[in-house]
């Protein structure tokens, strides 16, 4: 019962939040929190006796009986992470609003608590059709908050984010029903039930629209090279909180869909489609840093490093071996962190300076040492630092794409995309990633303070240092300790890519109906590359 | 496998790190010095009791502390072990014992600076970072103090962060050691994929994996001693990757002794080692970690022959130096039983130049100091009798340096000369490759490690007198203000100096007395000697020669600056304006990388945003929003409100739906009719549907009735 409780907790404070008058502003942001701590606090109670490799606290009940729609949640190995990551930055992102968001508190806080159920429903759902509600419920409070609260250029920024979002999700329905038509085909039974869809098998060119269909939905949110354009803009426009949330969570939903729905749901049309994943994201690594390189502005900066630290992400899954994909869901949530982190120190900034242009900053470690100490801890978690979050995720990234000729079908399509070059290039995101980060850290920190606006800046507060304090915390947790999540991610992980080797070998010719896959596995796994190059 | 408690040994000032940067401030200088101090001094003992230990038995000491899974992923499960055996004791002595020293005389050097607390958290956080890179178990491990000490030395040249110079120079310093993590980033996934472990100790049963054949001929080994070198090239400052290594010097004094000189800029040539079993598998990539070695040597002391800055001397000294040890590390011998190189010349020479290395640059801290931070050697003289300490040991350290007998840097210099001269790396044949690698290649080598060596007494010897004789070119004022430094300073100095003299008595080479290389022996464990077959005859000839070649270097020193410069120095570079202007500004090298490298980046990140990001794929999506707004401005017309045009367009859509139907339906009717044959039962089809499945898919038996395979 844990699953429905934290996805309704926060709508349930929403609710709560419409009865309040919008003038007890902080009674609005207090009982906003609580709802968001209770939600944190609640969802640590997954934690024990977890088990990664299946599906936990399952639930599943009737919604809509004549289209078979189960209100179905479970969690796993990947979703425990993601889910944890969302419960755990609400309240952080909420508390650290108490000083920047002044106007419509009281909507600002639902369209939150809504966000929050959407991100939940949506990371927990085991229904496509629960999946495609949740999916679309957390576009709207985020138009809104980008669209309401945001800067100068918000109306235009909120409605390319929703367009943009828009377009691939309604490719991604016309697929989820193409799928469940499918299976009614063959089955002569209606339902969205994720076990059961997944274990379709379509024909592949079927599987080949369909994915493309679903991977344009999740290309758009990640965003992959070239779908991108999006995030640069939200980012700026966004309020802080915004940016946080669309960095640190609603991104990885992208990452999520491919991991838990794209991949598994068409493994012959991911085995044709990877190497253009893998050379679309690997284009994605170099391209984020160098035109993160090229900004003045602080966000557009972070905004573009997104694209390149979701780069390794997408790099790993298309690799389909258990260390790169281990990999990509651990720069997930280092990601999280790391870049949250950054949005949430860049506004701090923001709500002293209202600008952004990095020529305004300089020698500020004089006068804000900590706020320094902080900027540089997250900066080097960011840049992958042995020891902080980021360096985990990239290494098995680069470790199990270096290593995966193996199992890789094909050379390339295009031109010879061989995963050790591949890894090559990526690993040249080590070095770029230090040059623009490294570089935004000096023009900010170092130097003479000649700016005399920046004279009097204050140094944090001991309110924005508690806002800090569990992110660093969380940066160090995740460089040292690895184990607490891979423990979790790996099994899952795993799970995934033996049900994927199965699927991919049961081929449907063009033009017959769709199979089921039996439970527990179909034909022999393929292990080997040769192997996959002798069925296909 | 003996247990020790080894994490000690870093976390102890990693938790100096952590008091000083977090509690510094409050608790005073006097509190963080004792804490940073203490913490040092504990893992130096505890250093000495394992190195005890050790001394008793060679077998590796190991910690289980950190032995729970560290990462597990996949096939990958690594463990965060340490391990000390005789090769990485060396490396922590020189940590914690020069590192203890340096720490000592921080406390006098940095006593009035404002960033007092934070230097001693960063020198603490730097000295955890080198000793778990030194005790580290296996890549990884190394690799979080590899990463950790770049990080620490960015912080560090860049202390005093308002100027803009430091600030850049520390950017730079990382940058350029990213690009070296670049490498060995990818060697770990090389090797990994190669072999499935990434520890140290399981390297030796992976030879024949690692000999086997990659690309174009060449063993894997090859591939990933070259990833491995780009790592080592970067850290330890050797060509094309030094630039950052002169321009570190930004930093306070003792953290270029400490630093970049005695300890972090070495750890290339430590990685290099322990890793030897795989590059003595194709001893042509040893062949070229000498080649470099010998080329850096060369290029990094002739810059060095004219620089004014006297830590900037000192640096490319540094460089010049670890190009010695890295020509030691190459220095192979190939017979077709074994492979065998100077790997033990490498690290005497390490374990020499971190003590003369230091002492000269806490000599030059010491002049600084006295100067109030003039570092220009142009407006230095006659130092002698204003410091007496500083001067004696900084006589002592560039007699070690130029390697005057007896004191240590004749023995390991002339190690590693002696390796040179008489590696090869080929067996002997007769082939173009084998009389290269194993005549020429060796001797080629040599000459240049000699001309070297003249070199460098040459260029110390110019700062010694420049800075130390003749008359004080300074100011009047300047000239009051000078003072000898304190007791905490120059007691280290004597300390260094009194090393720098000694510690070469430990690796006497055997042909000279029987038993003398206490060094090589202890090394014995871990790496053998290089197989050369020397007689006392030949030693001293090397030693003869080298000493010439010193001795010319020292005697051309005097000749041209004992009372500062002389008029042929003047002459000199006044016949030659073009060359010494060259050399003077280092070849132009920072201004060729600028020009090819970081100026292009920046070109092509701007026209990347500008071009590609915000025109064209941007554009495109502007455009397709446009069109629709287009679109809807023009269709809208259409929407006139007049029945009359609506039940037209209805009409005439209705026509055409009709006469389209009609078209379409009679070519493809066929296909209605099929579609009506769904109808019948489903067991007659089942036949057709057996005949079309592909061959070799393993086909589950089909249930009939509804197309399902259960």
């Amino acid at each position: 019962m844990i699953l429905p409780l934290i996805t309704f907790l926060p709508l349930v404070g929403a609710l709560l939040l419409m009865l309040i008058p919008r003038e007890e502003e902080s009674i609005l942001r207090g009982t906003a929190l609580f709802f968001t701590l209770a939600t944190f606090v609640i969802s640590l109670g997954l934690l024990p006796d977890f088990d990664g490799a299946n599906f936990s606290h399952v639930i599943d009940w009737t919604w809509i009986e004549a289209l078979g729609v189960h209100f179905h949640l479970g969690v796993d190995g990947i979703s425990l992470w993601l889910v944890l990551l969302t419960t755990f930055l609400m309240p952080i992102v909420l508390f650290s609003t108490g000083t920047s968001i002044t106007k419509k508190v009281r909507e600002f806080a639902i369209a939150m608590l809504v966000l929050e159920s959407g991100m939940i429903g949506t990371f927990l759902a085991l229904d496509l059709f629960v999946f495609y509600v949740f999916w679309e419920i957390m576009l709207i409070p985020m138009y809104f908050i980008i669209g309401i609260w945001g800067g100068d250029r918000r109306v235009y920024a909120s409605i390319k984010f929703v367009l943009y979002t828009m377009v691939g999700s309604l490719l991604m329905l016309v697929a989820i029903i193409y799928i469940y038509v499918r299976h009614h085909d063959a089955s002569n039974t209606w339902t969205f039930d994720y076990f059961t869809l997944s274990r379709v098998v379509l024909s592949t060119r079927e599987q080949m629209y369909c994915f493309l269909a679903f991977g344009l939905a999740f290309a758009i949110k990640v965003p992959l090279f070239p779908f991108h354009t999006w995030l640069p803009d939200a980012h700026v426009e966004a309020p802080t909180a915004g940016s946080v949330i669309l960095a640190a969570v609603l991104l990885k939903f992208g990452t999520y869909g491919l991991l838990r729905f794209a991949m598994p749901f068409f493994p012959r049309a991911m085995v044709e489609m990877a190497p253009y994943l893998a050379i679309a994201s690997v284009i994605g690594i170099v391209y984020g840093s160098l035109v993160a390189f090229a900004q003045t502005d602080i966000k557009k900066m972070i905004a573009y490093s997104s694209v390149a630290h979701l780069g390794f992400v997408v790099l790993g899954l298309s690799m389909w071996n258990a260390k790169a994909i281990d990999g990509a869901v651990y720069q997930m949530l280092a990601h999280g962190i790391s870049t949250g982190g950054l949005f949430l120190a860049i506004g701090v900034i923001y709500e002293r300076r209202h600008t952004r242009r990095l020529e305004e900053f300089g020698g500020l470690m004089a006068v804000m040492p900590r706020y320094t100490a902080v900027f540089m801890i997250i900066t080097l978690a960011s840049v992958g630092l042995p020891g902080l979050s980021g360096f985990v995720g990239e290494f098995l990234v680069l470790v199990g794409t270096f290593g995966a000729y193996k199992t890789w079908p094909h050379g390339g399509p295009i031109f010879y995309a061989h995963p050790k070059i591949l890894a090559v290039v990526a690993a040249t995101g080590v070095i770029l990633s230090a040059v623009y980060m490294l570089y935004l850290f000096q023009k900010m920190f170092f130097g003479p303070l000649s700016n005399p606006r920046n004279r009097g800046l204050k140094d944090l507060s001991n309110r924005e240092l508690a806002v800090f304090a569990p992110m660093l915390l969380m940066a160090f947790w995740l460089g040292l300790y690895p184990s607490t999540f891979l423990s979790a991610i790996d099994p899952a992980v795993r799970r995934t890519i033996a049900e994927f080797q199965h699927k991919v070998m049961i081929k449907v010719p063009e033009g017959e109906k769709a199979r089921l896959m039996p439970e527990g596995g179909g034909p022999e796994p393929v292990k080997h590359k040769e192997e996959l190059d002798d069925k296909f | 496998m003996e247990e020790f408690p080894l994490h000690y040994i870093p976390l102890l000032p990693l938790a100096g790190a952590a008091f000083c940067l977090l509690f510094g401030k409050r608790v005073g200088k006097t509190i963080t010095t004792a804490v940073a101090l203490c913490s040092v001094f504990g893992s130096g003992l505890l250093v000495a009791s394992a190195v005890r230990l050790l001394h008793e038995s060679p077998v590796p000491l190991t910690d289980t502390f950190f032995s729970a899974t560290w990462i597990s992923a996949g096939d990958l499960q690594l463990s965060a072990g340490l391990t000390l055996d005789r090769l990485s004791s060396v490396l922590c002595m020189i940590v914690t014992g020069i590192g203890f020293l340096i720490h000592v005389y921080a406390s006098g050097y940095m006593a009035h600076d404002e960033g007092y607390t934070r230097f001693f958290g960063y020198l603490n956080l730097f000295m955890g970072a080198m000793l778990i890179l030194v005790l580290g178990d296996s890549m990884p491990v190394t690799f979080v103090g590899w990463e950790g000490v770049g990080l620490c030395s960015y912080l560090l040249i860049g202390f005093w962060y308002d100027k803009e110079a430091n600030a850049n120079a520390g950017r730079k310093a990382f940058v350029v050691n990213r690009i070296g993590d670049f490498g060995f980033l990818l060697a770990m996934a090389y090797l990994f994929s190669l072999t499935g472990t990434l520890k140290y100790a399981e390297l030796p049963s992976h030879l024949q994996t690692l000999g086997q054949t990659a690309w174009w001929g060449l063993p894997a080994a090859f591939f990933f001693g070259i990833l491995v070198l780009v790592g080592a090239t970067g850290k330890s400052a050797q060509i094309p990757l030094y630039v950052w290594l002169p321009d570190a010097m930004a930093g306070p004094t003792p953290v270029s002794a400490l630093i970049h000189a005695a300890t972090m800029v070495t750890a290339g040539v430590y990685v290099c080692v322990r890793l030897h079993v795989a590059f003595e598998i194709f001893p042509l990539t040893l062949a070229i970690i000498a080649i470099i070695g010998a080329l850096t040597a060369l290029f990094a002391a002739t810059i060095g022959v004219l620089q004014r800055d006297f830590k900037k001397v000192l640096a490319y000294s540094t460089v010049s130096q670890l190009g010695f040890m890295f020509v030691g590390v190459g220095s192979a011998i190939n017979t077709p039983t074994s492979v065998t190189s100077n790997y033990q010349g490498a690290i005497f020479h390490l374990m020499t130049h971190a003590f003369f290395k230091a002492g000269l640059f806490l000599g030059a801290g010491s002049v600084m100091h006295a100067l109030s931070g003039e570092g220009d050697i142009t407006r230095m003289g006659g130092l002698r009798k204003h410091l007496p300490h500083t001067h004696a040991t900084f006589l002592l350290c560039c007699l070690a340096i130029a390697g005057i007998i007896p004191l240590s840097g004749f023995w390991s210099k002339d190690a590693i000369l002696g390796g040179a001269h008489a590696a090869m790396w080929l067996p002997k044949g007769t082939g173009g490759a084998e009389v290269f690698f194993a005549h020429h290649l060796g001797l080629i080598l040599y000459l240049i490690l000699l001309a070297t060596a003249a070199c460098t007494a040459f260029y110390m010897f110019r700062l010694y007198f420049l800075a130390f004789w003749g008359e004080f070119r300074g100011t009047d004022e300047e000239l009051h203000h000078i003072h000898e430094s304190p007791a905490s300073m120059t007691g280290v100095l004597w300390v260094l100096a009194i090393g720098a003299v000694g510690v070469g008595f430990l690796g006497i080479p055997d042909v000279v007395s029987s038993g003398g290389n206490h060094f090589g022996e202890w090394l014995l464990p871990v790496v053998r000697e290089q197989a050369a077959e020397e007689s006392a005859r030949e030693f001293w000839t090397l030693a003869v020669i080298a000493l010439g070649a010193s001795a010319a270097g020292i005697g051309l020193a005097a000749a041209l600056y004992l009372h500062g410069f002389s008029d042929q120095v003047r002459a000199m570079a006044a016949a030659f304006p073009s060359v010494y202007k060259f050399v003077y500004n280092k070849y132009y090298i920072d201004e060729f990388y600028n020009a090819v490298i970081v100026q292009p980046l920046r070109w092509i990140s701007l026209g990347l945003w500008k071009v590609v990001d915000s025109f064209f794929i941007d554009g495109t999506v502007r455009l397709v929003g446009g069109l629709t707004l287009v679109v809807g401005k023009v269709v809208r017309y259409a929407q006139t409100g007049d029945v009359h045009h609506y039940v037209a367009g209805m009409l005439a859509g209705a026509a055409l739906v009709f006469g389209l139907s009609v078209q379409l339906g009679g070519c493809h009717g066929y296909k209605f009719a099929e579609a009506a044959s769904v109808a019948t039962p489903r067991l007659q089809r089942m036949p057709r549907r057996e005949h079309v499945t592909p061959d070799n898919v393993p086909l589950l038996p089909a249930v009939p009735g509804n197309g399902l395979i259960r």
